[in-house]
């Protein structure tokens, strides 16, 4: 029954089928949702949360909570937004919506 | 003329000549151009300028100093002004520069209605206006030690260099210039870090030195009767509860406040928007992984300089600054506790003067005590004229054009009407820092908070939820503002009003992430009571999903 409605609605739709849209934008909620994930952990987890446990591990002069509370929280930021605009390029270019100047190069 | 006093009208007047020649070069005529610089800067230029906007005389001046005496709860501005970025870049940045306009508030206008559209363009003008009087306020400071000014004169100097290439080169200008800014302030930021580490650790590389010298500090700081540097919520009254909220507040600001969000408008793509994000975090994350450094070792510095110190044998940096009322001694016999606030030790020192003062109390040669002046200048330079870009456009764009002229205004005009809101905000900027209000500098920290509790969730809901419509955003918005305004005049004495206990230990500064979700819950409700928002405001949504429209060839593939 399913498989019928399907083609039904692709069979009318308009030559630019709208089923696309609704893939891309799931794999960006996705990505969006691991990555907000890792911050969250990363800064509110062991900065705030666990800093206390953590602070009884010594790396480097460190208490590992402090150092996760001034210092690896922020170098995560920077990687995390770095990966999220590298993957949608990918993600961008999978489904055609990458933004073309007039000879197809990347702008 | 001392040494110093040389070096530092040296590099003023060499920053200074570079900031005007490129106003200079890069002046406008548009209004495309004033309010987004034709749309056509640089991605990694585009960072540098997000950074320099970003980091204030607060973050420069401040920052080192408040992590120096708060210790390990420093982590709140820390974690607080950078991670915000994360949500700016996954959340609004590309959506915002897909729809493509000029203003946080023209968004806001688009998407809800005109009401809410003033509501915003009210609260961008009065949070980018505490913002810039602080930084006047900033910027005399530096003047005041380093070149004996009238910090009155002070003030008026910086506004002046401020207009000249705020008026003359709108968003272009400024953004070229902030990208000088950036340079000068990060390059006075490093070079008297990476020399105190080499003195302190002999290893060049702060972030390093930093874990080595925890433990001497900690030793040291208990002598003077502080709280050891490294213990969890020591600093704050609120302990663990408190640092949480303090730190989403400022979260959920940043990613709400409209100065920041502006910049992302000026890129050429949605692809240029995330990588500007990147680019602005990791040029933000240079000063911010180095300020507990510097925090850390200044107030090593200083406590041991302090050690066995009496009145008659001071380190030699003190006496400058105790002139220009930064250093307070009250006593006349050995200093036996430091701390930061008025009358509660031997040896008062101020939070604002730590990193300024911290070539000097690492007795650092004039030419780089010259440079941080220089870079704290570029700092309080660089975040003025971007709040008074906001201030001029939701004033001239939002209000005039829009609502008062109702789009009917010739690109001439627009321009004058830009310009003059320009000047206006200046001339009122120099007046409040040349007499600032008692509230500004509390206000400043509440900004935040109100950002949060305000715009994030209608910006956030009206990118990801279709639905949300024009009368939910309007009670949501005015929920957030109603909730946190009143709990900060509730704690603090603002407006004559009376102090009250924090509830659950929640400071002021805590209170935006719960406006925030109010915020959140009543633009739900209330938007599914009612009726949602035409199709073609939908449409409008759905469209600034992808970034461009989709290629044949690739959709055949898919």
């Amino acid at each position: 029954m399913s498989d019928v409605a399907h083609e039904n609605s692709s069979s009318d739709a308009p030559p630019e089928d709208n089923g696309w849209r609704q893939r891309y934008w799931k794999k960006n909620l996705r990505l969006m949702i691991v990555l907000l994930a890792i911050w969250f952990t990363v800064s509110f987890g062991f900065g705030i949360l666990l800093i206390e446990p953590l602070n009884n591990i010594v790396i480097l002069g460190f208490p590992l909570g402090l150092w996760f509370a001034q210092q690896g929280s922020i170098y995560t930021f920077v990687i995390l937004i770095l990966v999220y605009a590298l993957w949608m390029d990918r993600i961008d270019d999978e489904f055609g919506v990458s933004e073309r100047d007039k000879n197809g190069g990347r702008q | 003329m001392t040494g110093l006093e040389f070096w530092t009208y040296f590099f003023l007047i060499l920053t200074f000549g570079i900031y005007i020649f490129i106003a200079w070069r890069s002046r406008v005529k548009e209004t495309k151009e004033f309010y987004v610089a034709s749309q056509g800067v640089p991605t990694i230029a585009n960072g540098a300028a997000v950074a320099a906007d970003w980091m204030s005389a607060a973050s420069f001046i401040g920052m080192a100093g408040m992590i120096a005496f708060l210790g390990s709860d420093g982590s709140v501005y820390l974690m607080g002004w950078t991670g915000g970025y994360v949500l700016l870049a996954l959340l609004l940045a590309p959506y915002l520069r897909k729809w493509g306009k000029f203003t946080v508030p023209e968004f806001v206008g688009d998407r809800y209605n005109d009401t809410v559209r003033v509501v915003a363009a009210i609260c961008a003008i009065v949070i980018s206006f505490t913002y810039v009087v602080g930084q006047m306020t900033g910027g005399g400071v530096v003047f005041a030690r380093f070149l004996g000014l009238d910090p009155q004169w002070a003030v008026v100097a910086c506004a002046a260099v401020i207009f000249f290439y705020a008026v003359l080169g709108g968003m272009k200008g400024i953004t070229y210039t902030q990208v000088a800014q950036y340079v000068v302030l990060i390059t006075a930021y490093l070079i008297p870090a990476v020399a105190v580490s080499q003195h302190l650790g002999n290893f060049p590389i702060p972030q390093v030195t930093y874990g080595r010298i925890l433990e001497e500090l900690d030793g040291l700081r208990t002598d003077f009767g502080l709280h050891e540097f490294t213990d969890a919520f020591a600093g704050r009254a609120g302990g663990q509860l408190d640092v949480f909220l303090v730190t989403l507040s400022l979260m959920l600001g940043t990613a709400g406040l409209p100065h920041v969000i502006i910049r992302f408008y000026t890129t050429k793509t949605v692809r240029g928007a995330r990588f500007s994000a990147f680019w602005a975090l990791f040029f933000i994350s240079l000063l911010y992984l180095t300020a507990p450094a510097v925090g850390a070792f200044t107030k090593l510095n200083l406590l041991q300089g302090a050690q066995g110190s009496t009145e008659d044998d001071l380190p030699a940096w003190i006496a400058p600054w105790q002139e220009a009322g930064s250093v307070e001694l009250n006593t006349t016999g050995e200093i036996t506790s430091v701390s930061n606030v008025p009358g509660e030790a031997d040896l008062v020192v101020s939070n604002d003067i730590l990193v300024l003062a911290s070539p000097e109390i690492s007795g650092l040669p004039a030419p780089i005590v010259g440079l941080m002046a220089a870079g704290g200048m570029a700092a309080a330079l660089s975040t003025a004229a971007g709040l008074l870009l906001v201030i001029s456009s939701a004033a001239s764009h939002d209000i005039y054009f829009r609502m008062i002229a109702k789009e009917k205004a010739s690109e001439a005009r627009q321009m004058n009407v830009g310009r003059i809101a320009m000047a206006v905000a200046v001339v009122i900027a120099i007046l409040a820092g040349l007499n600032p209000p008692a509230f500004v500098a509390q206000v400043v920290a509440f900004a935040f908070g109100l950002a949060a509790s305000t715009f994030f969730p209608i910006l956030m809901l009206g990118i990801f939820w279709k639905k949300a419509n024009a009368t939910g955003a309007a009670a949501g918005m005015l929920t957030g503002l109603i909730f946190s305004g009143g709990y900060m005049i509730y704690t603090l004495e603002l407006f004559g009003t009376p102090a009250n206990d924090h509830i659950l230990g929640i400071s002021p500064e805590g209170i935006g992430p719960i406006g925030a979700l109010l915020n959140f819950v009543i633009t739900i409700v209330i938007s599914n009571l009612t009726r949602p928002p035409s199709e073609e405001v939908q449409e409008m949504v759905e469209s600034i999903r992808y970034p461009a429209k989709q290629q044949l060839e690739a959709a055949g593939k898919e």
